[in-house]
Order: C-alpha cells, then sequence, then structure tokens
C-alpha cells in the first residue's frame, strides 16, 4: 500500500513501506493485544488481524542514529518505549502516547514519524534518527543551533520533537515559506507557546543548512 | 494580600536582612540583553534529563486503577489474579499495609485517605501496581476487579446549589459563606451615572496539560527517600512527603532540575508521590511513576468554570461610577477555592469609588482546581474588559480612551495604598500607538462573507511582587569561574538564565564560566515554588546579594594586598582596580588570599518588600481578528502585548513569555474547554489533546509584537523586576472577545468563542434577537 509521494520539486520521497492504512492496521493490533489481555485471550479478534501473545518476545534488529541494535521486543512494545527504556535514548519524549502531540518524533527514513504510534517491530528495516542522531560528537546540528539563537522553546519538552520535525520539513523543503513550516509543525504542540521563535528557527535552520552546502 | 499568602499556607516564612548595599542599577552591561538560555544546549540536544527520563537500575514502572464513576464508594478490590501476572512486583490499595495515608486536608484535619474507599469524581486513586515493565503494569490495572455502589453525583455549578442535589462533602455543597467585598456606596454610584449596563458572563473550565505529564521517580535507602520529581517546587514535595511519611525532612530529597511545563499544576504534591515511594518501599527497588496524559485531564487540576455577572455605571465623560460584580465557581471536590481571586480585577484595576462583588464556591464531583496561570484573572477580565468596551460604545468614546479617564496610582483593592510603579497608561498609549489602533479601529469591518475587526483589553495581576524568603549562595572559584547554588526551580521560562545574568552583572563572568545548582533539596537552598510569577523578582534580589557578597570580600583581601582601603576599589573584568588611581590594579586571580583559600563563598538574602506599598505587573493587548461569518470561523491576524513587568532581565525570554501568554489566551477564547457529561455520567468526556484542543503551530496569528514597558521601578527590589510570566495570559481572551464584537456587532460572553457559538449570534443578529 505504501505510496511514494511527492515535495513541491516533484522528486519522489520513499515512504518507507509505511503508509497510513498500513499504519492502522498494524496500531490496530496493538490495541487488540492490550486489549486481550484484560477479556481473556482471542477476544474480538477481527477477521485478517494476527493475534500476538503479548508476552511473546521477538528478535529483531534496529537502525537507529547509523548504530545496529539488536534486540528482544515484545510484539506490542511501542518504538518510543524501545527507544528511551532499552537504547537509553531519552531525546524523544513522552507526550501522550496516543499520537496527539509529537513530543516522540523521530526520523524513520527521513520522515518524521510519531515513535509511540509506531510499533518496534514494524521500524525493523528502516533508518530511524533521533534527535541524538543530530549531534556531531558534542556539537549541535544545524536545526538544533538555530533552536538555540533563537529561543525556540521554554520548558524543552517538546523541543527534542520539534526539532525533528523541523530536520524532516527542511530534508524535503529548501527554503519553505511560512505556510509550510506552519503545516510541517503543526503535529507538534508546545503548550509553552514559543510558536513564533520556532518558526524564526525553523527558518534559521533553513539558512544554517544551506550554507554548509544543503546537507543535514 | 500577597502572592506568598495565596500560596502558602501558614506562616510566611522569613529570611535575614540582606546586608550588602545593593544601589539600583544605572546603566547594565548584561541584564536586559537578548541572550540565550545557559541551558540552551541541554534543552535542543535532548540531553536535559526530565523527571520523566530518569532510569534507575533495577527501576519498576507504576500505574494506578481510577474510579470511573463520578461518584462512587468501594466495595472490594480484588488483586489476587494481578499479584499473579507476570512482571508483577507489588499492588496496593487502601487495606495494603501503610497505603491508610491520610490525603486531602481541611485545614490541619484529613479529611479522606490515599486511596479513600469514598471516590468523589471520575478518575480518583482506588489502587496501584508497580511492575517491570509500564505494558505489564497496564495489564496489572486491568486486571484488578473493583466492586463499586454507584452513587448520584452533580457536575454543575447551578445544580449543584439546587435543593435535593446530592452531597459532595457531608454538610452540603457550598463551600463556605460568599466572600463579599465592599466599598463606596453602590446605589448612590448607580444613580450618579449616565450609564448603567449589567451582563453575564460565562467562562469555560480549562485545564493546563504541559507536555510533561505528572509523576516522579521514587527511591529508598533506608529510611531515606529521594525522589525526581517534575514540579515547580521541590520544597513543597519534601514537606509533604516527610509528613505523609513521618521521615525528617533531612531524609527526603527531592529534585527537579527540569520540568517540561507546570503553568500551576506543579505547584501542589499529587498522590502520585506517595505512591510511588509506598510502591518502592513495598518492593525495595526504584519506581517511575508517570501519569498518563488522560489522567493528567482528571485529577491534575483546572482553571475552573465561572459564571459571573458584572454591573457597571459611567457617566458620559468616562467616569466609572459604581461596579457590582458576582461570581460562582467551583474547586470540585476537594477545593473549596472555584473563584479564588476572581473579582481582582474588578476591585483594583480601574479607578471606581463604588464597588461591591460577591463571590460563591460550590462543591461538585469533578477534578480538583488547581492555579493555573493568573488564577481567577483571564475570566474576571473576560467580564470587566467586555462590559468596558460595552461602556465605551455606549458613551460613543474609544476604548482606550475609557480606560486612561479611569487609571489610578493607588490599590484600592488594597485600601487605597500606592503602587510602587505603573506603567498601566504607558503601556495603554505605546500599545496603541504602536499597533496603529485609532486607524485599524476606524476601518470597516468588510461586506463579508470575512470580516475584520480589533478589540484591545487591559490588565493587572495582583501578585508578581516576589518577596522573602530566598537564599542564594554564589561560589567564586579562584579562576574567575562560578557556581549558583539556588532552590528554585526553571519551568522553562529563564530562571537559571535570568540568575546568571545577575551573577554576570555583578562579578564580570562570562556567562559560560557560570554553573547552575537548582531546584534539589539535598544541595539547595530553601526555595517556596515558582509561580505566581514570583521568581524573578523573589530570586533575583538574592542572587545579586550573593554575588555582591563575594565581591565585597575579593576586594577586602585585595585591599590588605594592595595597601589600600577597599572602599576605593571596584571589580572590573577580572582585575580589581582603584577609583581613585587606575595604576594601582590587580588580577583577581593574583590576590594571594584568594589563591589560598581558592573560592570565596557568598550568601544572598531577599529582603522584605516596602511597607505599605503594592507591587503589581500590568499590561494592555491588542489584537486583530478576521470572522467568516458564513461558517463562524475566527482567526488571530496579529497580536500585540504591551507589559510593565517592571525591569526586563532577558530581552528573549521576556519576549517568549509574552508569545507563550497569548497563546494560551487564544486557546482559553477560542477553543478549550472540560467538557463534563452533566446529564449520564458526570465524566470527562474529552480528556485528550484531540477533542480537548489547544493551540497549534497553524492557530497562533503571524505576528506577535512583544512591547515592553519599563517604569524604571526603584522601590519594588534591587533589581527592578516585577513578574511577567502570568498577566501576559490576563487579557488575551477579553480582547478577542472585543474584536470579534468590532468585526461582526456580536457580543459573545460564554467561551469559547466557537464556530456553532458565533453562527448562533450572527443568525439572532440577523433576525434582530439581539
Amino acid at each position: 500500500m505504501a505510496k511514494n509521494r511527492e515535495n513541491k520539486d516533484g522528486d519522489s520521497i520513499e515512504s518507507s513501506g509505511l503508509s497510513r492504512r498500513d499504519f492502522l492496521t498494524t496500531a490496530g493490533i496493538g490495541t487488540l493485544g492490550m486489549a486481550a489481555a484484560g477479556r481473556g485471550p482471542a477476544a474480538e479478534a477481527r477477521p485478517g488481524a494476527e493475534v500476538v501473545p503479548p508476552a511473546e518476545l521477538v528478535r529483531i534488529a534496529l537502525r537507529v542514529n547509523g548504530h545496529t541494535y539488536r534486540l528482544l521486543v515484545e510484539p506490542r512494545w511501542s518504538l518510543l518505549y524501545v527507544l528511551r527504556e532499552h537504547l537509553g535514548l531519552s531525546g524523544a519524549k513522552a507526550g501522550c502516547e496516543r499520537g496527539e502531540c509529537g513530543a516522540c518524533t523521530v526520523l524513520i527514513d527521513e520522515r518524521p514519524r510519531y515513535a509511540c504510534m509506531t510499533l518496534a517491530v514494524e521500524a525493523e528495516g528502516t533508518e530511524i534518527t533521533t534527535v541524538e542522531g543530530l549531534l556531531d560528537g558534542e556539537e549541535l546540528g544545524a536545526v538544533q543551533q538555530a533552536f538555540m539563537e533563537h529561543d525556540g522553546f521554554q520548558c524543552g519538552y517538546c523541543t527534542p520533537g520539534q526539532v525533528m520535525a523541523v530536520e524532516g520539513l527542511l530534508r524535503a523543503h529548501s527554503e519553505p515559506d511560512l505556510d509550510t513550516i506552519r503545516r510541517g509543525l503543526s503535529g507538534n504542540l508546545c503548550r509553552c507557546g514559543a510558536y513564533p521563535n520556532i518558526f524564526r528557527a525553523a527558518r534559521r535552520a533553513d539558512e544554517l543548512k544551506r550554507a554548509q552546502g544543503g546537507g543535514s | 494580600m500577597n502572592d506568598g499568602l495565596y500560596y502558602l499556607a501558614g506562616a510566611l516564612p522569613a529570611t535575614p536582612d540582606p546586608t550588602q548595599e545593593q544601589p539600583p542599577w544605572e546603566t547594565t552591561e548584561v541584564v536586559g540583553k537578548a541572550l540565550p538560555r545557559i541551558d540552551a544546549y541541554e534543552r535542543v540536544s535532548g540531553t536535559a534529563e526530565f523527571p520523566s527520563d530518569v532510569a534507575l537500575p533495577g527501576m519498576l514502572y507504576g500505574a494506578i486503577v481510577r474510579c470511573p464513576h463520578a461518584h462512587a464508594r468501594v466495595l472490594g478490590v480484588d488483586t489476587r489474579n494481578a499479584e499473579k501476572m507476570p512482571g508483577v512486583w507489588a499492588v496496593a490499595c487502601d487495606s495494603t499495609p501503610g497505603a491508610d495515608l491520610p490525603w486531602h486536608f481541611a485545614g490541619d484535619e484529613p479529611i479522606a485517605r490515599l486511596f479513600d474507599p469514598h471516590c468523589r469524581y471520575a478518575g480518583e486513586a482506588v489502587a496501584a501496581v508497580a511492575a517491570e515493565t509500564p505494558y505489564q503494569a497496564w495489564d496489572a490495572v486491568r486486571a484488578i476487579a473493583v466492586d463499586y455502589e454507584v452513587l448520584p453525583f452533580v457536575v454543575d455549578e447551578n445544580e449543584a446549589l439546587a435543593p435535593g442535589a446530592p452531597e459532595v462533602r457531608d454538610g452540603g455543597n457550598r463551600a463556605g459563606e460568599p466572600q463579599v467585598y465592599e466599598r463606596g456606596d453602590l446605589s448612590q454610584g448607580f444613580a450618579e451615572a449616565d450609564v448603567v449596563l449589567e451582563e453575564h458572563y460565562h467562562t469555560a473550565c480549562v485545564i493546563h496539560t504541559p507536555l510533561e505529564s505528572h509523576g516522579c521517580v521514587a527511591r529508598w535507602d533506608g529510611n531515606q527517600l529521594t525522589l525526581w520529581e517534575s514540579s515547580q517546587g521541590v520544597y513543597a514535595v519534601q514537606s509533604r512527603l516527610a509528613r505523609a511519611f513521618d521521615l525528617p525532612l533531612s531524609h527526603v530529597r527531592v529534585i527537579g532540575h527540569y520540568v517540561g511545563g507546570g503553568f500551576g499544576s506543579k505547584l501542589a504534591t499529587g498522590k502520585f508521590s506517595p505512591i510511588a515511594a509506598l510502591l518502592a518501599r513495598k518492593t525495595g527497588r526504584p519506581v517511575r511513576l508517570f501519569l498518563t496524559r488522560e489522567e493528567t485531564f482528571l485529577c491534575m487540576g483546572n482553571r475552573p468554570a465561572n459564571f459571573m455577572r458584572l454591573k457597571a455605571g459611567v457617566k458620559k465623560d468616562g467616569t466609572l461610577t459604581a461596579l457590582e460584580f458576582e461570581g460562582l465557581g467551583s474547586g470540585g471536590a476537594y477545593s473549596g477555592s472555584g473563584t479564588g481571586i476572581l473579582d481582582w480585577q474588578i476591585r483594583d484595576l480601574y479607578r471606581c469609588p463604588n464597588v461591591r462583588t460577591e463571590c460563591h464556591n460550590v462543591y461538585i464531583h469533578a477534578g480538583e482546581q488547581r492555579p493555573m496561570r493568573a488564577p481567577g484573572h483571564p475570566q474576571g477580565s473576560w467580564a470587566l474588559e467586555q462590559m468596558l468596551d460595552a461602556l465605551a460604545e455606549k458613551i460613543g468614546i474609544d476604548p482606550v480612551e475609557l480606560r486612561l479617564q479611569n487609571l489610578t496610582a493607588v490599590s484600592q483593592g488594597r485600601g487605597d495604598i500606592p503602587y510602587t510603579s505603573t506603567g498601566f497608561k504607558e503601556c495603554l498609549e505605546r500599545g496603541a500607538e504602536e499597533f496603529g489602533w485609532t486607524r485599524a479601529k476606524s476601518r470597516s469591518a468588510g461586506k463579508g462573507p470575512i470580516v475584520r475587526g480589533v478589540g484591545m483589553a487591559g490588565c493587572l495581576w495582583i501578585a508578581g511582587a516576589g518577596g522573602p524568603p530566598s537564599t542564594v549562595i554564589v561560589k567564586y572559584f579562584v579562576d574567575g569561574s562560578v557556581n549558583l547554588n539556588m532552590g528554585a526551580s526553571d519551568l522553562g521560562t529563564g530562571t537559571k538564565t535570568v540568575m546568571a545574568m545577575v551573577v554576570a552583572e555583578e562579578l564580570g563572568v562570562d556567562l559560560d564560566r557560570i554553573q547552575i545548582e537548582h531546584a534539589d533539596t539535598g544541595t539547595t537552598q530553601f526555595a517556596t515554588p515558582s509561580g505566581g510569577s514570583k521568581t524573578v523578582p523573589t530570586e533575583s534580589p538574592a542572587v545579586r546579594a550573593a554575588a555582591i557578597d563575594c565581591r565585597d570580600q575579593l576586594l577586602a583581601m585585595a585591599a590588605e594586598q594592595l595597601e589600600v582601603p577597599a572602599s576605593e576599589l571596584t571589580l572590573k573584568a577580572g582585575e580589581v582596580i582603584s577609583t581613585k588611581n587606575p595604576e594601582v590594579q590587580i588580577a583577581v586571580g593574583d590576590v594571594e588570599a584568594f589563591q589560598r583559600a581558592r573560592i570565596v563563598v557568598g550568601i544572598g538574602y531577599r529582603g522584605p518588600n516596602p511597607e505599605d506599598k503594592a507591587i503589581c505587573p500590568f499590561g494592555a493587548q491588542f489584537c486583530e481578528v478576521e470572522v467568516n461569518t458564513r461558517t463562524g470561523e475566527v482567526r488571530v491576524v496579529r497580536f500585540l502585548g504591551a507589559h510593565d513587568s517592571g525591569r526586563v532581565m532577558n530581552r528573549k525570554t521576556f519576549d517568549n513569555q509574552v508569545y507563550g501568554g497569548i497563546t494560551m489566551g487564544i486557546g482559553f477564547a477560542t477553543t478549550e474547554r472540560r467538557v463534563l457529561d452533566r446529564n449520564q455520567t458526570g465524566k470527562m468526556v474529552n480528556d485528550n489533546w484531540h477533542d480537548y484542543k489547544i493551540p497549534t503551530a497553524m492557530d497562533i496569528p503571524a505576528e506577535i509584537v512583544s512591547v515592553p514597558i519599563d517604569p524604571g521601578d526603584i522601590e519594588c527590589n534591587t533589581t527592578g523586576a516585577k513578574g511577567v510570566g502570568e498577566p501576559v495570559t490576563i487579557p488575551t481572551a477579553a480582547a478577542i472577545a472585543n474584536a470579534v464584537y468590532h468585526a461582526t456587532g456580536v457580543r459573545v460572553t460564554e467561551t469559547p468563542i466557537n464556530p456553532t457559538r458565533l453562527l448562533e449570534g450572527l443568525q439572532a443578529k440577523k433576525q434582530g434577537r439581539s
């Protein structure tokens, strides 16, 4: 079902085999798995949906920030849970764990995704980038630098997600206008209300990236 | 009445008077600049460790069973199945030994227990578990069978006062006697008026929802408890936990270095802290217990809904003659404060000799209120500032002009004591000028379907003065670097950065040579919680005193070596220099006594506020909106906030507060409301960010302008700063409502101004019903 999307220049962007519909199907399995634990096995299995016992561990390999991690995971574990609690990458935050706030945003094959709504098992075979992956040693990446310069945050809890949303946006679009920036950030809530500075940071990050030669 | 009294129970602690001389700054080198935050690296890189990021070896995960009924009695809790589940280490409920802790209090008297079997709102804690993964913890929560006797409920404030309404608490649903305030002669005031208007207003209950949910990590070492807690005040949590577990204060260490937002909802200690501590003690392992997003909507506080009536009289020349206000609100099932300082701006903002306010509080079967960013004030502003707009129109003068006609230099609500400073006039005038108010106000709304309008509103915030106690320690190292030690939390407002700038100002040290230790009851000094817009005015004078203490000690050491009096020496860019003879100078590191000591330790205290003076921040906001008269949608096009919060300590973080306050106010005005199912279940039906809408990147104007107004206050404290975090969200909603009225002629008196409500108003107007 994976469809390639086009950016504004008409270039095709690989959508990593994760279409919204595929995603909903797998999320449905997760939900059923959790419901099953409370109501007894095989509760309400929909036709075609595979019910996996929640405690059975699955061997997977995840590519995160250029490193390969071999892990045993429960099929219902979210990518966010595995990143934070098993790989020690606590940059991605748990804000709602229901796909509403975007504090857990990471790049999956270059595109911003909610790690809370992605199962670890379905992230296998993809290239995952977290906010820690934008650092070069202790040096900030361009987007992080821009957020620092323009005070693109207050409490900082949504910030890793905002940074990754901007990173994904700029990897797909050079010189985005304000409307494009707003849309790129529309899935990331900031209750402190630092949006005007986040917009400024996005523009500044674009400048920095282009000055560096367009690379990330 | 000050913020200290408002936020703390009992006597306000005090600190000694500072001995250091702190003359007002005439010019500043560092303070006031737009500088990036000193902890920006940690916050943008992902390396900042928030309490919810703390991961300890062997740590378990906690989860709470919550009552699904608005009112119920727990008849039994069956935990047997849960206890046998894989990964489950502990289950606790009311009958668990050690779990029967007193929790809610009326004064000093406990009125409920931690897992009280009498559940008074949907979301009360009934039991808790600790397991090896959060998934296993939630499996166990679902496996716990609770037998409830479901009881009748009431979640509507007005119904709660009706005869025969289900009782929330023994003794009825009225929370105390109505609070009445009176000055002057109301009937004479109305008799003197040329125009009298009366209107009812309603503001919906809204929820703080900081991005980091509420929770902590608890660990025991014998009888010592350590908590990493997402809190606005670590010392408040320390005293609460010490009391709950009967521990010495010294044995409860609470650490809160980073807080993912609070807005008032993290001022009080939640049940999750003692629950996590209980589970950790029972299992002998650390426990992390952070609430789910849904739980935070139910039981981590709210800004209560308010029902208000305001009657106002004005003379043709714009002189206010009388204000009569009545308010009703509910702090939920446990707090009697549903109208706390709701009427303050009516009492205090505009000159008016004849005022009467009356506030009624009721209990309902709903989650407890917690102070939310300027408690009471945006609601009172919604009524007062719309009323002023209507009065101005009625007597045919400009709304800004009407406000300028009723300025006052004294706090009438406090018995006419003078403000140390008020920049309200300049907020109104400069704000109007920079917004282009007169021109924008005279433009026609347009023919539609998209119509435009502008609106404005003024405000003051009751608190924002700060005050004692505060103790700060500055350690000045021999290489000229500094460690700053203070107890206050930094919620994201920039507290740490501002305090470092004060040190840099006094000691001439670069910001990147300052390291801060803060918000840790084990290692830093006592501080009151960060709230009430008081952190900067409370802490910055103490920081200044501590830095000056270091400087004075260093100058005394240098004076001995240079054989000149210390009084003629100054410290500048790492050099001690004589003011009389610039040739007499020495590098800080060459001062022999300093070399031997390796460190100078300065202690600073927060001195008292001036007696018989009121210290308040003021502000005025202006906005332009577009209304689609076919769909009822409101788009906020631009905003300007002119705020007198005294000295601007850091222009970057100051402006960011203005953006944030306006953004939160846009949510309050246009989208946010807690919806309780008042007829069927009494439950909150929109306890998530999908159904409860806060402003996104799509909802805020492209242009938000911050105009700081500094009245040069040298009386309020030794840095001249008043609070900014709260006033910036007070007038926003009323300004939007006034702009919507200007655009459409429809006066929306209930929040939120959503399409349904606005279309109804437009329809009524068309049919001549309004």
